[in-house]
């Protein structure tokens, strides 16, 4: 379609006007006959039945929920599949005034760094929990890119959590990726950096060979969830991309794909592309784990906040760690051996079974598929083509099952469907490839609306993968929606793959920028999501739990507004005395117990957000009066039909003002 | 750019009719109608008891100050915002009188089923139309809710000397 647009604009530079006009309608027609005629275009690779395969009729429910990254908007994104429905943007690393995420005094510890507050990140991969490598609906992982963390999000409240910052780490892409059991959440660095102490961070950027390090941090999972750096392996320099724990036989076993081998540090599109072969670096980490079990392992000093939400006290903290374990696998011989991969591998991926493992050169013409029986056997027969960094690198050949022949252009993520077969997205040629795992065959290619990155098959990375969806996340979107200005929206596509051929069903904008998603039946959620937090349990230090408690307390300058909310009013609603100079905090209980009836917090002039309170929460906004007046506060959530009656007022007097302070409910003038 | 536009109102013109737009299917699997609830009133409604799980309620006396002591606890978080103890209505009518003007079964109900007494129940709907707002469900379990029925009886004893005026 562009080059005929170029040829058109060629050509009308050149010719008059009317015979312009002639050519004009000619090339419309051949236009408009590729465009709705030929297969596998826009206009017709939907057809027959897709609209009803997506309908979700009114009051019925999706089968999948999907949880889908929000690239640059920090967040994540609550998805329903077939439909498309998008149920709820879900703030993770990003302030969100929708809801007071990051204004509010309790959500403010969540985005605490050792940099200070960060109220922004580029989150893009999302791990859901596993237990023997099929999800259980328990959490969804995500990754900070910019400032290294890693968050987890409680998948009964659809909330963050808990998030937990990576030292000596700079660029965490490749992460949140999980093991089996959710043992562990791993986060290796993109960028590689020099580490350590200030003298040794301190050096030429020239020196990156011999000064540069790679860390691959292993995040424990407790029972309950809570996340701790239980040790970080230093590796040499290059950039880690992503990576897939082994399950089943390969269980035990993380692989990493790395690029820049080369260990360039400028330029790197000319000259991090250079080698014909970058790795996947396998990681035994039973291995690592037994020798941090032996002490092994050196501590270190380290600086990263771990942020903990609560959900007793609907707060969080946030706690400043000063040292990490590390482990410097060069000392040993079994933690990391490198397998070949053709050019600047990108994705990383296992299959469900657990032999398989496919990477995906972002520039090669084909895809390697490597077996986990073979590379153990080349281990074991030593059968390496050399060393890197002092590292055993394996003989390619020797761990490659096979290679997917000219697949199309710019593979980047396979994902599978549990019947054999892979699925693996193509970033230059914008389709989905599907093929043979044992044979290595292509079998079917769908076009994508454009440049495809991730692509999802619900439960696709698992050991159960639900074949019946495959999801494409498009970084391109040109002509497919109404254009609103320069900024267009990304786009996900959904095709049917329960048949031979794959069918696209449904195109819809995503919120920010989609990298990697993960979708789960539906049925593994929904019963169990948390309606409303109750009053008996509520156990914030500055909860209102009923309307007696309800009252105005000075201490010094700060002035604690406890303050109730139900259908419709607040109490107290009239407050006196406050006085240039105080500090106000509106701490506000939700008193009703039922489901989907939050109550909002909104005062005049404040420099945060709004509070919206789920029933039975407690939540804080603090608002700094700098004017003499009266101010109203109201509810902002349409709560009722006596919704707009639900406001009230707040004198501020000067800073010498003898005003008292006073607060009451209802005595309008008796 | 305006060529290109040209270009684009001539090829879906094009496109229309050069394969025309197949018949699109656009059956909706239709919601399975409700039966009509209202055809007939139960007894319990009639005798004045409500709708719910609250069949009968066994009233003792001298009352249990445990369970009043439970009660005006319940009562704090969860109702005072609405009710008052007086007979003054602020967003609900207020609670003094109540045990004398409604069955101890009608009372649990309202506390333990008020979705469906709001919908169902003719005294109910009519406090809605006084007070409109609609009463909100407090999750109230039913042994609360027996401890708040209690404390309602404890209440109109001290503040009106009457308790219990509505049980036949």
């Amino acid at each position: 379609m562009n080059n005929v647009f170029q040829i058109n604009k060629i050509i009308t530079m050149k010719i008059n006007m009317q015979i312009r006009l002639t050519i004009y309608i000619i090339l419309a027609m051949v236009f408009a006959y590729s465009f709705s005629c030929k297969p596998k275009t826009p206009g017709s690779v939907s057809v027959g039945d897709a609209a009803s395969k997506v309908y979700v009729a009114p009051g019925q429910y999706d089968e999948f929920y999907n949880i889908v990254s929000g690239g640059f908007n920090g967040q994540m994104s609550v998805v329903g599949l077939p439909s498309g429905r998008v149920f709820k943007i879900l703030p993770v690393f990003s302030v969100h005034p929708e809801n007071g995420y990051g204004y509010s005094e309790e959500t403010k510890p969540m985005l605490n760094t050792s940099f200070g507050f960060v109220p922004w990140d580029d989150l893009h991969h999302i791990a859901l929990s596993t237990t023997k490598g099929e999800h259980d609906g328990r959490w969804a992982f995500g990754n900070a890119n910019n400032t290294p963390r890693v968050a987890r999000v409680d998948l009964t409240t659809f909330k963050t959590v808990e998030i937990l910052e990576i030292p000596h780490s700079s660029g965490n892409h490749s992460s949140p990726f999980i093991t089996e059991n959710t043992e562990y959440v791993v986060a290796s660095t993109r960028f590689s950096i020099p580490i350590g102490d200030e003298k040794s961070r301190d050096v030429p950027i020239n020196t990156y060979k011999e000064n540069f390090k790679g860390t691959v941090s292993f995040i424990k999972v407790a029972d309950d969830g809570e996340m701790s750096i239980a040790f970080q392996l230093v590796t040499p320099g290059v950039n880690f991309d992503l990576a897939r724990a082994g399950k089943g036989p390969s269980h035990g076993w993380f692989f990493f794909s790395c690029y820049n081998t080369e260990q360039a540090y400028s330029l790197l599109e000319v000259n991090a592309s250079q080698k014909d072969k970058d790795f996947i670096m396998a990681v035994n980490w039973k291995k690592a784990e037994e020798y941090i079990k032996a002490g092994k392992g050196k501590t270190v000093k380290a600086k990263y906040a771990h942020n903990v939400f609560d959900d007793h006290t609907h707060t969080a903290t946030s706690t400043i760690m000063d040292e990490v374990v590390q482990l410097d696998p060069s000392e040993f011989d079994d933690i990391i051996y490198y397998i070949p991969c053709p050019k600047s591998p990108h994705g990383c991926d296992v299959d469900p079974t657990g032999n398989y493992i496919v990477g995906s050169g972002k520039l090669a013409a084909l895809i390697p598929v490597f077996s986990f029986n073979k590379f153990i056997t080349a281990i074991q027969n030593k059968d390496f083509e050399g060393e890197y960094d002092g590292l055993p690198v394996i003989r390619y050949e020797s761990a490659l099952h096979g290679e997917v022949k000219r697949p199309g252009l710019g593979p980047l993520h396979t994902e599978f469907d549990g019947r054999g077969y892979g699925y693996t997205s193509m970033f230059v040629s914008s389709e989905i490839v599907k093929w043979n795992i044992e044979t290595l065959e292509v079998v079917d290619r769908v076009p994508t609306y454009y440049s495809i990155g991730h692509l999802m098959i619900p439960g696709g990375c698992t050991a159960k993968p639900h074949g019946k969806y495959v999801v494409a996340y498009n970084k391109i979107t040109k002509d497919r929606y109404l254009p609103t200005g320069p900024e267009l929206c990304h786009s996900a596509q959904l095709y049917d793959i329960s048949g031979d051929k794959m069918q696209l069903l449904l195109d819809f904008p995503t919120i920010g920028e989609p990298h990697y998603a993960e979708a789960l039946p539906a049925s593994m959620l929904m019963n169990k999501q948390v309606k409303f937090y109750r009053l008996e349990d509520n156990q914030h230090p500055h909860a209102a739990k009923g309307e007696s408690q309800a009252r105005v307390e000075r201490n010094g300058n700060k002035i604690h507004v406890y303050l109730t909310s139900i259908r419709s009013h607040f109490a107290p609603d009239n407050i006196e005395g406050v006085k240039i100079g105080d500090e106000v905090y509106f701490h506000v209980t939700n008193l009703e117990q039922d489901w989907d009836v939050p109550h909002g917090f909104a005062i005049k002039g404040a420099n945060t957000a709004e509070l919206l309170v789920m029933p039975g929460e407690t939540q804080t906004l603090k608002w700094i009066p700098d004017r003499v007046g009266v101010f109203p506060f109201y509810c902002t959530d349409f709560c009722s039909a006596l919704h707009q009656e639900m406001q009230g007022y707040l004198r501020v007097s000067p800073a010498n003002s003898n005003v008292e302070l006073q607060f009451s409910l209802g005595q309008n003038g008796q | 750019m305006k060529y290109i536009h040209h270009l684009f109102f001539i090829s879906i013109l094009a496109v229309i009719t050069a394969c025309g737009s197949g018949s699109e299917k656009q059956s909706a699997p239709g919601a399975p109608a409700k039966p009509d609830t209202k055809a007939q009133v139960p007894a319990s409604i009639r005798e004045g008891k409500g709708i719910g799980e609250i069949k009968n309620v066994e009233l003792t006396d001298p009352l249990d100050e445990t369970m009043v002591k439970k009660g005006k606890a319940i009562v704090d978080m969860k109702c005072a915002a609405c009710h008052k103890l007086t007979d003054q209505r602020v967003v609900g009518p207020g609670f003094q009188d109540v045990t004398n003007k409604r069955k101890p079964e009608w009372i649990m109900n309202m506390i333990t089923n008020v979705e469906v007494m709001l919908d169902e129940d003719p005294v109910a709907q009519q406090l809605l139309e006084e007070c409109l707002t609609r009463m909100p469900n407090q999750n109230v379990s039913i042994g609360d809710a027996r401890d708040i029925l209690e404390f309602l009886r404890s209440n109109d004893l001290a503040t009106i000397g009457k308790k219990d005026g509505a049980v036949n």
